[in-house]
């Protein structure tokens, strides 16, 4: 009799890390996708290192250098106060990575909540739930931030909040259909009729299977959030000033110094611009490689 | 047909039960800091007294009960009155909404204009160069946010050519011409971004519908090309097309409250933000509500009108 432990095995390929396989794959088969990854990286690492980056410091006034278009001292120009504008813009790059990706993470956590619970659950409190989804997105995103900050006024916290709620209330419906999808499959029925409880099934069933969903729903949020901010800001009542928001810099007081100085409407909006851009470049790539549904088919 | 209206007005009740609760919670969720932000952020509040604002708020009352009398008020139409102006709100909100539903529909036919004709080309052309150059513009047109495309508008023509927009704004029934040559730019503006997202889907649907069998049967017939795709293919990709373009009414709505403001547009938008920085709740609740309303409305008109453009869905 054969010792099973002595058979050779046919060795296994070489074991390659799942994020690298990830990475390469994306480089070879959506090379937009990857610039808009490169692109977004590198938005968070001027973030993250703005106080290293910024060649002034972020409200540093200089009265005489007021105005001054773009140079080798100021690479994108001075504002009305003489702030040179490549500072703000990245220490307004980190402002907006905290606010997308807090504001996207919350909201993830409560779409999955909500998506789950609604979802796997089904039934009444499906139904209910998915009425109030529908009162909550009856009502425009813009006009639901509006009167949160009226009513819990300026600032970061309140606004990251307020737009997890809003993005997270409305994504919830994407989670749910997956979710949906996913507890009708035998995998899951079996798990069931041997007696594993809900969270069990939740954690170990549905969850993995919604993943690739959620990581495209994050994805796209940082973008939504970032552009829903840069709104408020814009509207005066984002974080307020002299926080170096991209909104706000287009807004209040810098709007009549741009027909004096053209580079202060130009510089934060393209900055906007290609950071969503990228963002949204890459979300797609991500949903294409990511989202089995979506597999397959080029 | 008459059940079917009949059913879908009876599912709006729960929506439109659900969204006055939310309107009402976002405003008194947290009463007594709304009246100390009123006192502490108004120098007007300072002569009416904490008991008298608290009265005229309904607020020394139980929550539910304030929700019911809220509620029961808003069937009678009666929204309150704003706290500064001391004028019903019903009628200083429905003053501004024509102006902003201008706005939104001018917005929506500039976007429908757009995105149709073009995502039918993309489609119909798919994987040429002219494809491949619309689907570019249109993502690079969902990341341009129009308070910016607003400013450039506003900076560029003003810096090169010493021209700028009208700002001073003419009411439609005094002066149609002049009001929609004012309106024009503002629509554009706001309608580009969701040409975007339509153009995508008139796309994808479209190329859904060129595959079925009945669209083979029509090319087989040997008829024209525009024949095929504007009798047999295009009505049957335009109902999803229809249903996004009734849910976008929410967004162009919000797009609208920053485009008022660029271009100085005396809507709904401009109110509400008026109405924040003067903390007049009752306008801005009143504001929340009757867009809410005003979506569901429009939402509800799409959805029955579907028989109109689909032969298939006969008010099952």
């Amino acid at each position: 009799m054969t010792d099973l432990a002595t058979v050779a095995l046919p060795k296994p390929e070489r074991e390659r890390n799942a994020v690298v396989d990830f990475v390469v794959r994306l480089f070879r088969e959506k090379p937009l996708g990857a610039t808009g990854a490169v692109i977004f990286l590198l938005f968070l690492l001027c973030g993250i290192f703005a106080a290293v980056l910024a060649p002034h410091g972020v409200n540093e006034i200089s009265p005489i250098n007021r105005m001054r278009p773009p140079s080798a001292t100021f690479p994108l120009g001075t504002d009305y106060l003489g702030r040179d504008l490549l500072s703000r813009i990245l220490y307004g790059a980190q402002l907006s990575v905290i606010i997308g990706f807090c504001a996207a993470g919350l909201a993830t956590v409560v779409s999955l909540l909500i998506g789950v619970v609604s979802g796997y659950v089904g039934g009444r409190v499906d139904l209910i739930t998915q009425r109030f989804v529908d009162a909550w997105q009856s009502f425009p995103g813009l006009v639901i931030l509006i009167v949160a900050v009226a009513v819990l006024g300026p600032g970061m916290p309140q606004i990251i909040g307020v737009l997890a709620l809003l993005f997270g209330i409305a994504g919830s419906r994407i989670v749910r259909s997956a979710v949906v999808s996913v507890r009708e499959h035998m995998y899951v029925h079996a798990a069931q009729s041997v007696g594993a409880s809900a969270p069990r099934i939740l954690w170990h069933h549905i969850l993995p299977n919604v993943m690739p969903v959620v990581i495209v729903l994050f994805t796209s949020r940082v973008g939504t959030t970032i552009l829903a901010e840069a709104g408020l800001s814009f509207l005066g009542l984002g974080v307020p000033p002299p926080a170096p928001t991209w909104g706000g810099m287009l807004s209040g007081s810098a709007r009549t110094y741009m027909y004096q100085g053209p580079w202060l409407a130009l510089v934060p909006g393209l900055c906007l611009t290609i950071v969503v851009y990228a963002i949204n470049v890459f979300g797609d790539a991500l949903r294409d490689l990511l989202d089995p549904r979506m597999r397959g088919s080029r | 047909m008459q059940a079917y209206i009949l059913r879908r007005l009876l599912a709006l009740i729960p929506t439109l039960v659900f969204a006055s609760i939310i309107v009402f919670v976002s405003v008194r969720l947290i009463p007594g800091s709304i009246i100390d932000l009123m006192l502490a952020q108004n120098p007007l509040a300072a002569d009416k007294d904490r008991a008298a604002i608290e009265t005229a708020l309904g607020l020394d009352q139980p929550i539910y009960v304030q929700y019911f009398r809220w509620a029961g008020d808003l069937l009678h139409g009666d929204l309150g009155r704003s706290l500064w102006q001391d004028r019903p709100v019903l009628e200083e909100v429905m003053a501004r909404m024509p102006v902003t539903l201008e706005l939104a529909l001018l917005a929506m036919i500039v976007s429908i204009v757009i995105a149709i004709p073009v995502g039918v080309y993309s489609a119909i052309r798919q994987d040429t160069t002219g494809d491949y150059t619309t689907r570019s513009i249109s993502i690079l047109m969902l990341a341009i946010p129009s308070f910016w495309l607003g400013t450039l508008v506003m900076v560029f023509p003003s810096i090169w050519w010493g021209w700028a927009p009208e700002l001073k704004y003419t009411p439609f029934f005094q002066d149609p011409i002049a009001n929609l040559r004012q309106m024009l730019l503002p629509s554009v503006i706001l309608g580009i971004s969701f040409s975007a997202i339509t153009m995508r889907l008139m796309r994808t649907t479209m190329l859904e519908v060129l595959r079925q069998d009945y669209i083979r049967t029509a090319w087989a017939k040997g008829l024209s090309e525009r024949l095929v795709v504007a009798r047999h293919a295009l009505r049957n990709a335009l109902i999803p097309v229809f249903t996004l373009i009734g849910l976008e009414v929410a967004v162009v709505i919000g797009g609208a409250v920053i485009i008022e403001q660029i271009f100085v547009i005396p809507g709904m938008g401009l109110l509400l933000i008026e109405s924040v920085s003067s903390r007049d709740y009752p306008i801005i609740s009143g504001i929340f509500l009757i867009v809410g309303a005003a979506v569901m409305f429009i939402n509800l008109l799409v959805d029955l009108s579907y028989g109109v453009l689909d032969p298939k869905v006969r008010y099952r």
